[in-house]
C-alpha cells in the first residue's frame, strides 16, 4: 500500500459523555469545515451522518473522549476515540437492530441499533477496535471523488 | 408540492417559516432518529412525536425539507431557535400521526 496522502487539514474535537444537548455540535462544525475547504457536498453529507452517529454513541455509551478529522486530497477520516466500557461483541453491535441504549435514550429517539450500520453504510472504510473496560476506537474513511450525488448507496466498499 | 402549499391545505402552524418555498419529495414517519438518517430520502417532510434537539440536526444531515410535529407535541425555544439557525421549517398540528400522514399522502399522490 502507498502511504496515505499528507493531510490538507486537521482538527480534533472533545466529546463529553452524557451531553445530549450540545450531541450534534461536532457533526455541525464536521460539515461546516468540510464546506469550507471546498469538500464534494455528497462526502460532507455522508461525513456529518457518520459523525453524528459515532458522537451520538459517545455521548450515550462511553465516558467521553474525542473525534479526529482529516481532511486529505483524496479521502476524508474520521476517528473517534473514547475511553469506556468498550465493546465485547463487536459483531453483534454491527449488526441492525442491536442496542443496548438505556430506556430513557430510547424515549428520545435513540436505540434503534442502527447507528454502527449507518456509520459503516456511509463509509468506504469502516474499522472498530474495543477493549472492555478500556474503551473504543472507529475510524471511517470516505473516499473523494468517487461517488454519484444521489446520497443513497449500497454499502460500505471496504 | 411546496411546504406553502401543504400548510395552507393541512392546516399546520410554521413553528419556523425558514424556506416555504421548498419541494417536498414525500413525506417519512419515525420516532428513530437513526432510522430516519437511514431511510429518509432529501427533501421529505419527517412526521414525528420527538421533539428535542437532535430532531433538528438530523433533519438537516438529512436534507428533509421540514419537521411536522404531530398531537401539538410542540418543541419548546430551545428548539425552535435552533431550527431557525439551520433553517429548517419545523411545523406543528394538532392532528395525530395517522391522520396527517394520510392527508399528506393524498395531496402528494392525489
Ligand atoms: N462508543 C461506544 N462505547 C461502548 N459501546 C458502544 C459504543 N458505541 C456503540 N456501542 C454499543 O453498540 C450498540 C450498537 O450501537 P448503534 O449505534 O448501532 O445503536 P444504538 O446507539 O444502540 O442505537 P441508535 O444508534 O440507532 O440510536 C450500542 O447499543 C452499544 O451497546
Ligand atoms: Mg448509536
Amino acid at each position: 500500500m502507498s502511504p496515505p496522502i499528507p493531510p490538507i487539514h486537521k482538527r480534533i474535537f472533545l466529546v463529553a459523555a452524557g451531553d445530549l444537548e450540545g450531541a450534534g455540535s461536532v457533526s455541525t462544525a464536521v460539515r461546516r469545515t468540510l464546506r469550507e475547504l471546498g469538500v464534494e457536498p455528497d462526502v460532507v453529507k455522508r461525513a456529518g451522518i457518520v459523525c453524528f452517529e459515532g458522537e451520538m454513541n459517545m455521548v450515550l455509551f462511553s465516558q467521553g473522549g474525542r473525534i479526529i478529522l482529516i481532511v486529505r486530497e483524496d479521502r476524508v477520516e474520521l476517528l473517534f476515540s473514547d475511553r469506556g466500557p468498550g465493546i465485547a461483541n463487536i459483531d453483534l453491535a454491527r449488526q441492525p437492530g442491536y442496542s443496548t441504549a438505556p430506556d430513557w435514550a430510547r424515549e428520545l429517539g435513540f436505540g434503534s441499533g442502527l447507528g454502527i450500520p449507518n456509520m459503516e453504510q456511509n463509509s468506504d472504510r469502516f474499522e472498530i477496535h474495543s477493549r472492555v473496560g478500556e474503551g473504543t476506537v472507529i475510524r471511517s474513511t470516505i473516499l473523494r471523488g468517487v461517488h454519484d450525488d444521489t446520497g443513497d448507496r449500497g454499502g460500505a466498499r471496504a | 408540492m411546496t411546504i406553502q402549499a401543504i400548510v395552507e391545505e393541512l392546516g399546520l402552524e410554521a413553528l419556523v417559516a425558514a424556506d416555504l418555498a421548498r419541494e417536498v419529495r414525500g413525506g417519512y414517519c419515525s420516532d428513530l432518529l437513526s432510522d430516519v438518517l437511514a431511510h429518509a430520502k432529501a427533501g421529505d417532510l419527517w412526521i414525528t412525536h420527538q421533539r428535542h434537539l437532535n430532531v433538528v440536526a438530523v433533519a438537516k444531515l438529512r436534507e428533509l425539507s421540514g419537521v411536522i410535529c404531530v398531537r401539538g407535541l410542540a418543541p419548546g425555544p430551545d428548539v425552535i431557535s435552533r431550527a431557525a439557525d439551520e433553517k429548517i421549517n419545523l411545523l406543528l398540528t394538532s392532528e395525530d400521526a395517522f391522520e396527517v400522514a394520510g392527508r399528506l399522502h393524498r395531496l402528494l399522490h392525489p
